[in-house]
């Protein structure tokens, strides 16, 4: 990977994850002011396309974002070789893709 | 007061002295040693350096040449930051009468206060800061309009003196020692935006390496420190919407 891919894919993720954010705060609100219990969530979450598009989407930038931020702070800090950074990128993007998907499956899923 | 031979006049009240700590060795090892300086008007922290090689150490090593901000040859750490000492007077800087004046960071150590800039200029080459003409003396000069958005870019940068004090103040330059630094890219950026240049696309993959551009964090050490008041951390961010555009395109 090159810095410049790094630092495109950290650009770009963010970029998706602003509205993403605005939208995930303005429905934790919604949810909590409603008074919505966690069966009623779920219930609208579970089976619901659109909803495991958008936490797909959000748990797949944050991905990106959080391995490219992490890799990029660790090089600076610790002389790493190329292909030691490349395997610590991928591994992060892994490890926070299967928490973030895990949920999103338990969430949406019908 | 000062007399005309800037030596102080006759007078009842006792002199003022500055306590001055200078990093003395070399880039092997070194510590502080501590000169005492009388307090002058209008003193400069080079005028402090001269005043110990000339009166009170002349082993101190130390550079400079105009004197006067035009060189850039006088870049030393006054009291922790960055600073051409030339234009720097004592009582901006001095604190609780005492003075603390280093090395350059980011750069190896020859003797006491003289840096290697070797590393720092060989990455102006590296960044491509050299103009490539595309025409010949029989060519019709270019028109550039003074007001054209290229040009005002360029203008805003072009003024470096290549002091070394962005390099140094540059925490990612600490970290990363390859990483080309706010000087080479802030160079480069105006030629980026010189129409009459014919490097621009061998440039343009330099700024997007892995020494390039995408290293910055915009922590704006550099703009806060450029004793010509310029402002690396902008030309960085123009260099990085260049090559963001370019590789979008296939062309770095």
């Amino acid at each position: 990977m090159t810095a410049l891919r790094i630092y495109m894919a950290q650009r770009i993720s963010a970029m998706i994850m602003v509205p993403l954010v605005f939208m995930h705060l303005g429905m934790i609100i919604y949810a909590v002011q409603g008074g919505l219990s966690a069966e009623e969530i779920l219930g609208r979450t579970r089976g619901s396309i659109f909803w495991a598009c958008f936490y797909g989407l959000f748990v797949t930038a944050v991905s990106v974002h959080g391995a490219a931020g992490i890799r990029v702070i660790v090089t600076e800090m610790v002389s790493l070789r190329k292909g030691t950074a490349d395997l610590l990128t991928y591994g992060i993007f892994l490890l926070l893709f299967v928490m973030g998907a895990r949920a999103v499956v338990a969430v949406t899923m019908p | 007061m000062v007399g005309a031979n800037n030596k102080p006049e006759e007078t009842d009240q006792p002199e003022v002295m500055i306590e001055v700590s200078v990093w003395r060795g070399d880039a092997e090892a070194g510590g502080f040693r501590t000169y005492h300086v009388p307090s002058r008007q209008s003193q400069t922290v080079l005028d402090i350096v001269t005043y110990i090689q000339r009166n009170l150490d002349p082993e101190l090593t130390y550079r400079f040449a105009c004197r006067v901000g035009m060189c850039g040859s006088c870049g030393m750490t006054v009291n922790g930051k960055p600073r051409w000492t030339c234009r720097t007077h004592a009582s901006q800087v001095i604190s609780n009468g005492k003075l603390t004046i280093e090395p350059l960071r980011n750069m190896t150590k020859v003797k006491d206060l003289a840096v290697d800039m070797t590393p720092f200029f060989d990455k102006w080459v590296e960044a491509k800061g050299a103009f490539v003409p595309t025409k010949t003396r029989h060519d019709e000069i270019e028109a550039i309009k003074p007001d054209s958005k290229e040009r005002r870019a360029a203008d805003a940068a072009v003024e470096c003196i290549n002091c070394g004090v962005c390099y140094s103040a540059c925490d990612v330059v600490a970290w990363k020692p390859d990483y080309l630094g706010p000087a080479a890219i802030n160079r480069s950026w105006t030629l980026v935006n010189d129409p009459r240049d014919g490097a621009q696309a061998e440039r343009l993959k330099v700024l997007a390496s892995d020494a390039g551009c995408s290293n910055c964090h915009s922590h704006q050490s550099c703009a806060t420190y450029c004793p010509n008041l310029l402002n690396p951390t902008r030309s960085i961010a123009g260099v990085k919407r260049r090559v963001m555009v370019a590789a979008l395109k296939g062309e770095v």
